[in-house]
């Protein structure tokens, strides 16, 4: 048993020691930046310890835009865009001929590039000298006024790129469903059949709860990637993303490092330290949440 | 309530091809009100493909289906009044036992939907029917394969259904659990008085509790009737191996002027059959270990299992080299030294081509 022990500890050290270099040894790094206050990169020298790095971050208006556009991205699109795959999945999953056409079709977002569908969505979405773009043609059947998708109002903006991140993130979960609700077995259904029980009835009481791991799963992964969301938005606005006042706390923190107005590493590693936080504290809600549900 | 099918055929499209299979074919059965059914068969020989007709789960291609006088061919499965029990039991694994029995109940609508506490009323009845109450608040995955099963039967019953389905209640089970959960589906249906269908491949546990059999073979019905009637009255060498352990012993054989031969030599007289070549199936209780008797095999062993002695010979007419007897005792077995007096009641002839039965006069030996 001891040297059963020894020897698992033993096989498993390589990846720890990897795991420890590359993501614990620079998450304690981040956290010694974010409370060391003034921190002068060139001469590698601080002033004193303490929460200024925070109460700056907090005040910093370019700070609390990132922080709701990306609040509004992820309760807009992780609710969105499951419900949508799970929609879309059950269409497929119920249709027998072409199936696999549509699944590849549905499939092709995902083996696309970031920041080539962001073009694709620039030249649908983006009102130039020279033409509206497609989705203001379209708009304009229906009688409404052109809009600015990419330079105009806030709301336009965000509803954008909420349409890109749904799009975007959509095909991994028809995946992920689709084989989810193929994995069910079929005897249930028949089962639900014999004892007459409504579509709507087996979708909630059977399909749902059979398929709700998979479900918990998308919605967790889904929230964090959403409150990582950035090339994203680069891909649809650009760099200067404080100026488009479309940016996202990733966006921040990178600004805050690179950025033009950069050369903060206490900021961005505040910042940072905020956004994961607010990850830790999400994802815990959600697996109690999940689980509580899962046992009543 | 009377089941009765007829004329039912059910073909599948073979994936991309035309072809079809057809599984079920030409059935017409009927299973008396109140009976206990047993539909009998290799794999795949559309058993189950017959009962999902039946509780509609599969429309048939050809042929009616009657409950009672009823013609419930074209009804969806709600409004049929069936229970089914899957082989797999398909208990939904998220609701508790008592969740499971209540599930049915809680489809209803309108006038039938009985009120909560009725509905709970009737879960714990139909769970003390199949001595469940115990488990109630349990998830099916804490359950053992025959409380499972119990389950499964009582999610089925709880509507009080007019007939019940069972597909192959008892092939999930290990040995010894499965000859107590068949006594347990006897007394359940004797209590209940249901109608019930019930399928198996395993020949001795329909011979055991059904009160009717029915015999298919790829798609074909090959006979039905009482269990032992079937057993003693094949009508063809499907049924006759089907039927029975040890299984019949089968001999190439030939009849001339109203004697059966094998391997040319006489060893019954059968009057009024017809000459020709036979096949020839002796059941194991058919032969009387007799040392002047006609059919003389070489002994290899004698076995004793249990209560039962059984003579293990070789013979050339018999199909596969060796042919199993049971008999009385080991001393007869060893004194008869292989030769055998046959009961003409235990043999059965059948056309070597299309493997019917021939009828003889049976005399006594
Ligand atoms: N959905 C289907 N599509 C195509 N062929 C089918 C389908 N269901 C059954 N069959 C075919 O019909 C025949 C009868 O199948 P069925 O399931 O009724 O057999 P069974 O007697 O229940 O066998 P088992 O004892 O193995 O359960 C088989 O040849 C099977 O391959
Ligand atoms: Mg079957």
């Amino acid at each position: 048993m001891e040297r059963n022990n020894r020897k698992a500890w033993l096989y498993l050290l390589p990846a720890l020691i990897l795991l420890g270099a590359f993501l614990v040894y620079p998450l304690i790094d981040v956290l010694i930046y974010s409370f060391e206050e003034g921190f002068n990169f060139a001469s590698q020298t601080y002033f004193g310890v303490g929460l200024y790095n925070y109460r700056y971050v907090l005040r910093d208006p370019y700070f609390l835009q990132a922080l709701k556009n990306t609040f509004l991205l992820v309760l807009i699109t992780v609710p969105v865009s499951t419900a949508l795959a799970l929609l879309i999945s059950l269409g497929l999953s119920s249709i027998r001929p072409l199936r696999q056409l549509y699944q590849t079709i549905y499939f092709l977002p995902y083996v696309t590039n970031t920041l080539a569908v962001g073009l694709v969505f620039m030249v649908l979405f983006q009102k130039t000298e020279y033409t509206d773009g497609l989705v203001n043609l379209m708009l304009s059947w229906f009688g409404s006024g052109p809009v600015d998708f990419i330079d105009g109002p806030y709301w336009a903006k965000l509803f954008v790129l909420c349409f890109y991140t749904v799009w975007v993130v959509l095909p991994f979960k028809i995946l992920v469903l689709t084989s989810a609700l193929a994995s069910v077995n079929q005897d249930y259904y028949k089962a639900a059949r014999v004892d007459g029980t409504s579509r709507l009835r087996t979708f909630t009481r059977i399909t749902l709860p059979m398929i709700s791991p998979m479900i918990v799963y998308l919605v967790i992964t889904g929230f964090i990637g959403a409150f990582k969301a950035y090339s994203d938005a680069v891909a649809l606005f650009g760099t200067d993303l404080n100026a488009a006042g479309m940016n996202t706390i990733v966006g921040y923190v990178y600004d805050m490092l690179y950025g033009a107005s950069g050369g903060y590493p206490s900021y961005a590693s505040a910042a940072a330290i905020l956004l994961f936080l607010i990850v830790l504290t999400i994802t815990c809600i959600n697996l109690m949440a999940s689980r509580r549900q899962l046992q009543g | 309530m009377e089941i009765r099918v007829e004329h039912l055929t059910k073909r599948f499209y073979d994936r991309g091809r035309r072809q079809t299979t057809t599984a079920v074919s030409d059935l017409t059965l009927t299973a008396p009100d109140g009976a206990l059914m047993g539909l009998l068969g290799p794999s795949g020989c559309g058993k189950s493909t017959t009962l999902n007709m039946i509780c509609g789960l599969e429309k048939p291609d050809e042929g009616r289906i009657f409950f009672g006088g009823e013609d419930v061919t074209d009804l969806p499965p709600e409004v049929r009044g069936v229970g089914m029990v899957f082989q797999n039991y398909a208990l939904y694994p998220h609701l508790t036992v008592l969740q499971n029995i209540l599930f049915p109940l809680e489809n209803l609508k309108g006038a039938a939907r009985p009120s909560r506490e009725e509905m709970v009323r009737r879960a714990r009845e139909t769970a003390a029917l199949v001595e469940i109450e115990a488990l109630l608040d349990r998830r099916p995955r804490e359950l053992s394969g025959g409380q499972q099963q119990r389950v499964a039967i009582a999610r089925a019953l709880v509507k009080r259904p007019r007939v019940l389905l069972l597909d192959e209640p008892l092939s999930n089970l290990d040995a010894r659990l499965r000859l107590q959960t068949r006594e347990e589906i006897c007394r359940i249906q004797r209590e209940t008085g249901i109608t019930t269908l019930f399928v198996t491949h395993d020949q001795e546990e329909a011979m055991s509790i059904s009160h009717r059999i029915a015999v298919m073979r790829e798609g074909l019905l090959m006979q039905e009737g009482a269990p032992q009637q079937v057993y003693d009255d094949p009508a063809c060498l499907f049924v006759a191996r089907f039927l029975g352990t040890p299984p019949i012993n089968v001999f190439s054989g030939e009849v001339r002027r109203g004697a059966l031969l094998l391997d040319g030599r006489a060893v019954l007289e059968v009057p009024e059959a017809a000459d020709g070549p036979v096949w020839a199936g002796i059941r194991p209780e058919g032969f009387l270990p007799r040392p002047d008797g006609p059919l003389r095999c070489a002994l290899s062993r004698v076995e004793v299992l249990g209560r039962d002695v059984s003579m293990v010979c070789t013979h050339p007419a018999c199909e596969n080299g060796s042919l199993r007897a049971i008999v009385p005792s080991r001393r007869e077995a060893e004194a008869s030294g292989g030769a055998f007096a046959l009961r003409p009641d235990k043999v059965f002839l059948f056309d070597r081509e299309r493997e019917i039965r021939i009828p003889f006069r049976a005399a006594r030996a």
